[in-house]
């Protein structure tokens, strides 16, 4: 595949840097990535994404965008009120870069579509909103061994890191155990103030284009804090957990469950 | 010096919106025990029966106590002492 002359204008910043290169560019426009939820953090990501010309974007949502959503979730616009919000990403990334193949799909998540959504990507980036797709998403992902990173915001704070299966941790050695339902508050009832979905947006992103490239070093076996309000970020440790259920040396869970009994609905 | 307790945003409203507050040295469970007599609730929300809840991670300094001695795992004055829950927030809005 040989550049045009718009591609070579377009990327040049990226083509200049020695960890890129044209070599790199290319592999970001073949590059395939799944990103779960066109919300607070899918939109950032698959802004900077489709900006870097990363050649096919995966995007599922099920709902259509609402007043409400428009303090941070910069892909969609007053214009496109009511509409699905993978059809309001897809037209906003694909303006932004015609080298971008947006495939949205308008469903839920479930355990019964999620490995044929992913199977054909190269890394997936979770923005979902609440534990049972974080788990499911991660079971599925340590079960076809692809790489993760996960992003997730609450009130002012954020937390990235990226889930390489049969190498690092996985969300599982993390948090062993999903919060009972109404026991940690969701961003509608807590509130989340709109630009850290940019910060943590941004720095899934940037781990994408890292796993990508193959440059630099990913937030494997670590997860990084970031606080809004005291403009701090911190990283702590993720040790993998030999006695993990989904990716320890004896799984227990082998089969892909839906865990949503008793919380509220995608 | 005393040990210094990061508190996570969500269990701020307890600590009347402070970030770090101290914490006394000895072992975590002891730490916890001892942030409930000055922040009435705390300890509930992040333990249960003496063991800390599994959606909530502790780590002393960088690293996770479940891979040290637990809640037994010592901590002494200049440690930092992280509380971290799990948060979901991203983007699909939930339906009711």
């Amino acid at each position: 595949m040989e550049f045009t002359e718009d591609q070579l204008q377009r990327y040049s910043r990226h083509i200049i840097l020695p960890e890129v290169g044209g070599k790199g560019q290319k592999k970001l426009l073949n590059a395939k990535v799944f990103i779960i939820g066109a919300g607070g953090l899918g939109c950032p990501v698959g802004y900077y994404l489709a900006a870097a010309g990363v050649g096919t974007i995966g995007m599922i949502d099920n709902d259509t965008v609402e007043l409400s959503n428009l303090q941070r979730q910069i892909a969609h616009s007053t214009r496109t009120l009511g509409m699905p919000k993978i059809d309001s990403a897809k037209n906003t990334f694909e303006a932004l870069n015609p080298d971008v193949k947006v495939v949205g799909i308008k469903e839920r998540i479930s355990k019964d579509n999620i490995k044929d959504l992913i199977k054909c990507y190269d890394v997936v980036v979770d923005g979902s909103d609440n534990f049972p797709t974080r788990y499911l998403v991660n079971d599925a992902c340590v079960m076809l061994k692809k790489p993760l990173v996960s992003g997730a915001i609450l009130r002012f704070e954020g937390q990235v890191t990226t889930i390489l299966p049969g190498d690092g941790h996985c969300y599982r050695c993390l948090f062993e155990e999903m919060p009972p339902a109404g026991l940690v508050p969701s961003c509608q009832e807590a509130g989340v103030i709109g630009a850290i979905t940019g910060v943590v947006g941004s720095l899934q992103a940037l781990e994408v284009v890292k796993l990508i490239l193959g440059k630099g070093e990913v937030l494997k076996n670590t997860l990084l804090i970031y606080d809004a309000l005291r403009t701090t970020f911190r990283r702590v440790k993720i040790p993998k957990n030999p006695d993990c259920p989904v990716c320890g040396s004896k799984p227990t869970i082998t089969e892909l469950q839906d865990y949503d009994a008793g919380y509220c609905r995608l | 010096m005393a040990v210094k307790v990061r508190i996570p945003t969500p269990l701020q409203r307890l600590t009347q919106g402070k970030e770090e507050v101290e914490g006394k040295s000895g072992t975590v469970i002891n730490l916890i025990n001892d942030l409930e007599t000055r922040y009435p609730g705390i300890a509930e929300r992040i333990s249960e029966g003496g063991k800390v809840r599994r959606f909530v991670n502790i780590y002393v300094n960088e690293e996770d106590i479940r891979f040290l001695q637990a809640e037994q795992t010592q901590v002494k004055d200049g440690d930092e002492v992280s509380i971290v829950p799990a948060i979901a927030g991203g983007g699909i809005t939930v339906e009711r």
